[in-house]
């Protein structure tokens, strides 16, 4: 029976994304919303399809908030956090500290108690990096300068939980309330006095640090060895739900726990796979997340006392925009961009649904503020994506400035211009002729013990299977210039090239082709950069041994160059024809015979190479004709 | 006298590293959009001297105007040209008992040198003027049954500033106009020392180029 519930709430909730999302994409309104509306229709105070079990799969759904702050870690090497470093500290710091002031200052002067006000301006400083970054990808806009500063500012705040959690415990002036979580479990802190926690709490961190860091590499390179696939996904999904597992149980976030090792892994070579298997998992709990934000929003709460919930979200949302205005304009941004940047931000966020309960079981806040917090919060992050609209659609045309976004546009991932996959015998040349000319190159290769060695050499090589699309999304080919193939496998190419040819039709290729008949079927598929593997090797070779043979080194430089152009010529001719499969035949016999002609026309002759200009046996001609009738004219 | 005759122009340009150019980078900008111009880059099109012989003589059949155009290498041409040359003006085609191909057409060099106009002269560090330097193309020239003209030059590119960088691509433009629509005269230009000095030459001569 149990199984077959859980087929109902599964039906019921993919159902669900599966009708309002395209609908509600084809509306201009994006995922997000349409997850929320779905929630709210199918909530308790809908359809009431999905009721009380809302808490829990919201519980279970928080999941696909602490993947996504996996991958946000993952994405996050030192090199961008160091670039990002003035929007981080500067924006995200400033944003932080002013709205708590703020809050705080407008609170008190409510007449709350000031640990309350403190408290509950810290967990609405935060606004929902998982609708703001879903937002703005899905339109695109991540990557434009007020993408960026909002990024910025979100990485700032899923940092400063950390503290706020650790500092939260210590303004307590209510009891403790020893309670289960939803799930009846117990952490390993609780009844632990205040200091002691907070060290706990800092030693896993440095522990999950640590094990990210010298433990989990060796572990990967292991199972890569393995080459099964879904050994790989199962190992990352372990790594994700044990980090969860472990800060839940001393009472913290588990998004946290996730995020910093996606840190400490961001720099290693299965950055990517790591990516690619995770993301679907991702994106699906990040939908089923939305919509159970939308079925919890309490609609009982809100119309027992429309005017205070629906006042303290006009009031949330006003300072916000406040804060952000004035630090827009602190920092330079153009009016656009600022008026993108402030209305992406101005709500608060799922770590707000965390804190709350979190400084409620800890004594920080009293049980009713804590859960009108959680309406207001859940009520601002419905209407966020309506407020990005509202501006998109009638602020921006009227008061924007249309400047370009494309100039202030910087690359956020540092992604390089070309991808190279496999990097064996052949792909290396290539990628090192680039590298020595400070070309940036980001390597795929499936071989583990290959991307180890590289990787010690300061390669940036990534581990996993080319022609998968999602590792190629994470390695970059939406944004790279052109991919190099150059895998020895002929299969192998031909799926990776059919899958950027599909995905990423702005790629260009260029490929490496394994004999003629192979160099065919790629250029039948409409690669027009094909480099048959051994040409240029065996011409080389076929010079040395003609000069052995005693031709003069450049004699038989040329030969080979104007073979080479011969066989090109022979080669996209042959291309065409090949469908036609009688005259394919036909003409290859004729191929054979026209190169044999051409070598035989090139060297059999001594006196007729092809570089006529260097000939001088027509002028010596001209010459002995024109003394002729000279003498003739003496006699 | 004067008939108007629209000459079609192609330009030769060989400069074997455009990305160390300062003149050189200005001076074609452009060139490849202008009408009755075919812009040819040599090295881009032979970096490893395998010159096409057939397409080249195409080439500079369709054209009536021929311009060598490159920076000034030991007193001569960079070696792509020179290559160019040996391979490209056949025996029986460029010149010859029979070679007639190119009867009549318009040859002149466009050169930057590093030294000044001054140096080029028989009392300068350098000894000879440019257009003497110039003496196996203009024989060349000879030989292949062409109208050899003197040198557009841009002397002293060292310490050139950009704004007279831009000056001279101005004025190459409106030689290179001149030729196309057939305001040029050839047995005017033919007696100056410079090409560029139709420009400012006779009152006739710049109003007809402008
Ligand atoms: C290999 C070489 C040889 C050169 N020989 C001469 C020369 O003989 N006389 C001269 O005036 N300048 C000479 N130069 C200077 C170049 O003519 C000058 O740098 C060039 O015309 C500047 O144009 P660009 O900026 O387009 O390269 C030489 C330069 C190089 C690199």
């Amino acid at each position: 029976m149990y199984g077959e519930s859980l087929f109902v709430q599964a039906f019921i909730y993919l159902g669900a994304a599966v009708i309002s999302v395209p609908i509600a994409k084809r509306l201009g309104l994006g995922s997000v919303l349409g997850y929320l509306l779905a929630g709210m229709i199918l909530g308790p105070f809908g359809l009431n399809l999905i009721g009380e079990e809302g808490q829990d799969v919201m519980h279970f759904a928080e999941f696909g908030v602490v993947m996504m702050l996996f991958l946000i870690g993952l994405e996050l090497q030192p090199q961008l956090l160091w670039r990002l470093r003035r929007s981080i500290l500067g924006l995200g710091g400033l944003q932080v500290t002013l709205s708590t002031l703020l809050g705080t200052l407008g609170l008190s002067l409510f007449g709350l108690q000031w640990q309350f006000a403190l408290a509950i301006s810290l967990s609405l400083a935060l606004s929902s990096t998982a609708l703001i970054l879903q937002t703005l990808n899905e339109k695109g806009i991540i990557k434009t300068g007020a993408g960026q500063s909002a990024f910025a500012v979100l990485l700032f705040q899923d940092i400063a939980v950390i503290p706020i959690l650790a500092l939260l415990p210590l303004i307590a002036t209510l009891p403790e309330i020893i309670s289960s979580s939803g799930h009846g479990s117990h952490t390993w802190v609780e009844g632990m006095p205040p200091l002691i926690k907070t060290a706990v709490v800092f030693l896993s961190i440095i522990v999950i640090i640590l094990a990210a860091r010298y433990l989990m590499r060796p572990v990967f390179r292991f199972i890569a060895r393995a080459r099964l696939r879904e050994i790989f996904t199962a190992a990352a999904l372990l790594i994700v739900i044990g980090i969860a597992l472990i800060m839940t149980k001393v009472g913290l976030s588990p998004a946290l726990g996730t995020f910093l090792a996606g840190v400490v892994l961001a720099n290693s070579e299965y950055r990517h796979e790591l990516e690619g298997n995770i993301e679907p998992f991702k994106g699906l709990l990040l939908g089923v997340f939305f919509i159970a934000v939308g079925s919890s929003l309490d609609f009982n709460l809100v119309l027992e006392n429309p005017g205070r919930i629906f006042g303290f979200v006009g009031l949330l949302i006003l300072a916000k925009i406040v804060v952000l205005f004035i630090l827009g304009r602190f920092f330079r941004m153009g009016l656009d961009q600022n008026l993108i940047f402030i209305f992406a931000l101005a709500q608060g966020g799922e770590f707000a649904f965390v804190l709350a309960s979190f400084a409620v079981q800890n004594g920080v806040l009293p049980v009713g503020i804590g859960n009108q917090m959680v309406a207001v919060v859940a009520v601002s992050m419905a209407l966020t994506p309506l407020l990005m609209l509202l501006n998109e659609k009638l602020i921006l045309p009227r008061f924007g400035t249309r400047e370009s976004e494309e100039q202030e546009a910087d690359d956020i991932h540092g992604d390089n211009p070309v991808i190279i996959a496999g990097f064996g015998n052949f792909g290396s040349i290539v990628g090192r002729l680039l590298h020595a000319n400070n070309v940036g190159t980001t390597v795929l290769e499936y071989d583990s013990d290959h991307v180890e060695t590289l990787r010690k050499l300061g390669y940036k090589v990534f581990y996993g299977d080319a022609s998968r699309t999602d590792l190629l999304a994470a390695a970059g080919a939406e944004q790279a210039r052109f991919i190099i193939i150059s895998v020895g496998d002929a299969e192998k190419t031909l799926e990776i090239v059919e899958t950027v040819k599909r995905n990423f039709p702005n790629l260009s290729i260029l490929v490496r082709a394994i004999g003629r008949s192979h160099a065919y079927e790629l250029m039948d598929l409409g690669v027009d950069h094909v480099y048959r593997d051994t040409l240029d090797t065996s011409l080389k070779m076929g010079v040395d041994a003609l000069k052995l043979l005693g031709y003069r080194s450049h004699h038989a430089h040329r030969a080979s160059q104007k073979f080479r152009q011969h066989d090109e010529a022979m080669m996209a001719e042959l291309a065409e024809m090949r469908h036609d499969t009688g005259a394919y035949i036909s003409r290859a016999r004729q191929a054979i015979f026209n190169l044999q002609e051409l070598l035989k026309m090139d060297l059999e002759d001594g006196g007729e190479d092809q570089d006529f200009g260097w000939d001088p046996t027509s002028r010596r001609e001209e010459a002995r004709e024109y003394l002729k009738k000279q003498k003739k004219g003496d006699e | 006298m004067e008939t108007r005759l629209h000459r079609k122009v192609l330009i030769l340009f060989a400069h074997p590293a455009l990305q160390h150019s300062r003149v050189n980078r200005k001076l074609i900008a452009g060139l490849d959009r202008l009408e009755g111009i075919t812009f040819h880059d040599l090295y881009e099109n032979y970096p490893d001297f395998y010159i096409d012989v057939e397409r080249e003589q195409e080439l500079l059949s369709e054209h009536e105007v021929i311009v060598f155009h490159h920076p000034l290498y030991w007193y001569s041409i960079p070696a792509i040209l020179k290559e160019w040359q040996d391979l490209v003006l056949e025996h029986g085609w460029a010149y010859g008992h029979e070679g007639r191909a190119l009867q009549n057409k318009v040859l002149f060099n466009t050169i930057t040198t590093g030294g000044p106009e001054r140096a080029y002269a028989a009392d300068g560090y350098n000894h000879y003027t440019l257009r003497q330097l110039l003496a196996p193309i203009e024989q060349t020239a000879w030989l292949c049954r062409m109208t050899y003209l003197p040198p557009f030059a841009v002397h002293g590119t060292h310490l050139m500033q950009p704004e007279l960088i831009d000056e001279y691509r101005q004025q190459y433009q409106r030689i290179l106009k001149a030729f196309t629509r057939g305001e040029l005269e050839v047995e005017q230009a033919a007696g100056l020392e410079r090409l560029n000095d139709i420009l400012v030459g006779t009152q006739k001569g710049a109003s007809d180029v402008r």
